[in-house]
């Protein structure tokens, strides 16, 4: 279960967003919209724990056992386009370092196995630097499903991607839903939030408690 | 291997096979080395230099190399964009530990080159070379440890090539000057008693900055 109380974000002066409090159920998908700088992003950010709400608490728990701050970070899946790749390293690198940094065991297989489902099989061996935009960004959704977290943050979740890309959108949704991962997407974009069981709406400012 | 120690196995690795495919700091640090050695050679000519000035010399030449080179290690992340992979992927203590291994190969590397050259190019004598090297590996760890902590301070601020040097100098001046002292003392051969001293001061100048640099890098790691 993830689940935020009262957040409130202020940068310098400025207040992003104030009192939001949602939670999302396992296998329950949240979308989050709002205008351009109401907060999306950094809400994402404050969820995955790699930034500090001002005020507020966001927990995570996982088969009830509660995961502690430092901790949450390791126990999210982040697509994002902002989130950027080592250029030098292929696929397969890339994806076997990550598993390493979490002291991960990764087979041959299961690394490929994959990649075959994010649609990178045959660039398995190029360096990511000579991928276009959406390459990268189906490499981002196998760098975010790695480790199975019982989490998934999905920011702009269709950015770069062509047809066969957003249609890889949906079935991982599908299959966290399935998998009983909490997913949340921050999107103005109707079709992603079609695949949402609720909405949470920022605003253009200050955020609304739905 | 534990966990903790293959992760952070696994990020040294990734740093070396990076540093060799993209050359971002190795480069620029062996040219430094280098040229500042040939420059000082050809400035010196035969003229003899005496011990201090040539001990001084070669700590001059870790120092800027380090501060040029080691503060790359978050840095080059910053630059980047890649900071937040590692954020999601790695604990705080794996990060800081995979770095600082990292900064320690390079800054061995970089000692043996300057010490190699200093030796040709310069007139460096060293009489007692076990004290020398002790010296020498004790100040790797101290430099490395501090770098690798005051690159991740720095690695989110605008103008982080003359904060570092700001913030290095004051933390690296004791090494440098135990540093120094200990070179003389093992260019002309002192005796144990006397050397051990100075390592003694590198050795808790290590322990202190290995244990301030692991309390507090949660909070530079964490926003």
């Amino acid at each position: 279960m993830l689940s935020a109380l009262d957040l409130t974000k202020v940068f310098d002066r400025r207040v992003v967003f104030r009192g939001v409090t949602f939670e999302v159920a396992p296998g329950q998908v949240l979308g989050v919209t709002g205008r351009n700088g109401a907060g999306k992003s950094t809400l994402v950010g404050l969820l995955a724990g790699t930034q500090t709400p001002t005020a507020g608490t966001v927990m995570l728990t996982v088969d009830g056992r509660a995961i502690a701050p430092p901790d949450r970070p390791l126990n999210v899946g982040l697509v994002a386009p902002y989130l950027v790749l080592y250029d030098e390293f292929t696929p397969t690198e890339t994806l076997r370092f990550l598993a390493g940094l979490r002291g991960l065991r990764v087979s041959a297989d299961e690394i490929a196995a994959l990649l075959d489902r994010v649609e990178l099989s045959d660039r398995a061996d190029d360096p990511v630097g000579q991928f276009s935009s959406g390459l990268k960004g189906r490499m981002k959704y196998a760098a975010a499903l790695l480790h199975r977290p019982p989490v998934l943050l999905l920011d702009e979740p269709r950015a770069n991607l062509d047809r066969r890309g957003v249609a890889l959108v949906g079935r991982v949704v599908a299959d966290a839903r399935a998998a009983g991962q909490a997913v949340v997407i921050a999107t103005n974009d109707a079709p992603d939030l079609d695949l949402c069981d609720g909405v949470l709406d920022l605003g253009g400012g200050e955020g609304a408690t739905p | 291997m534990t966990i903790w120690l293959r992760a952070v196995a696994a990020l040294v690795w990734k740093d070396l096979r990076s540093e060799l495919r993209t050359r971002y700091a190795l480069n620029a640090l062996v040219m430094f080395v280098l040229a500042t050695v040939v420059i000082v050679h050809f400035a010196v000519g035969q003229a003899p230099l005496g011990t201090e000035a040539t001990a001084g010399l070669l700590w001059l030449v870790l120092f800027f190399a380090g501060t040029g080179g080691l503060a790359r290690a978050f840095v080059s992340e910053a630059e980047r964009g890649t900071m937040l992979l590692l954020q999601l992927s790695g604990r705080a203590s794996v990060i800081y530990a995979g770095k600082f291994l990292f900064n320690l190969l390079l800054t061995v590397g970089l000692s043996a080159l300057t010490v190699g050259l200093f030796l040709v190019f310069l007139p460096l004598s060293i009489a007692a070379w076990p004290q020398f090297l002790l010296a020498l590996g004790l100040s790797a760890v101290g430099l490395a440890g501090a770098t690798t902590l005051i690159s991740a301070l720095i690695s989110r601020a605008s103008g982080k090539g003359t904060l570092f040097a700001v913030l290095a100098f004051p933390v690296l001046l004791p090494l440098l000057v135990t540093g120094v002292h200990a070179t003389v003392g093992a260019s002309v051969g002192v005796d144990w008693p006397t050397a051990l001293d100075d390592l003694k001061l590198l050795l808790a100048y290590d322990g202190a900055v290995v244990t301030a640099a692991t309390l507090l890098f949660d909070y530079v790691w964490h926003d």
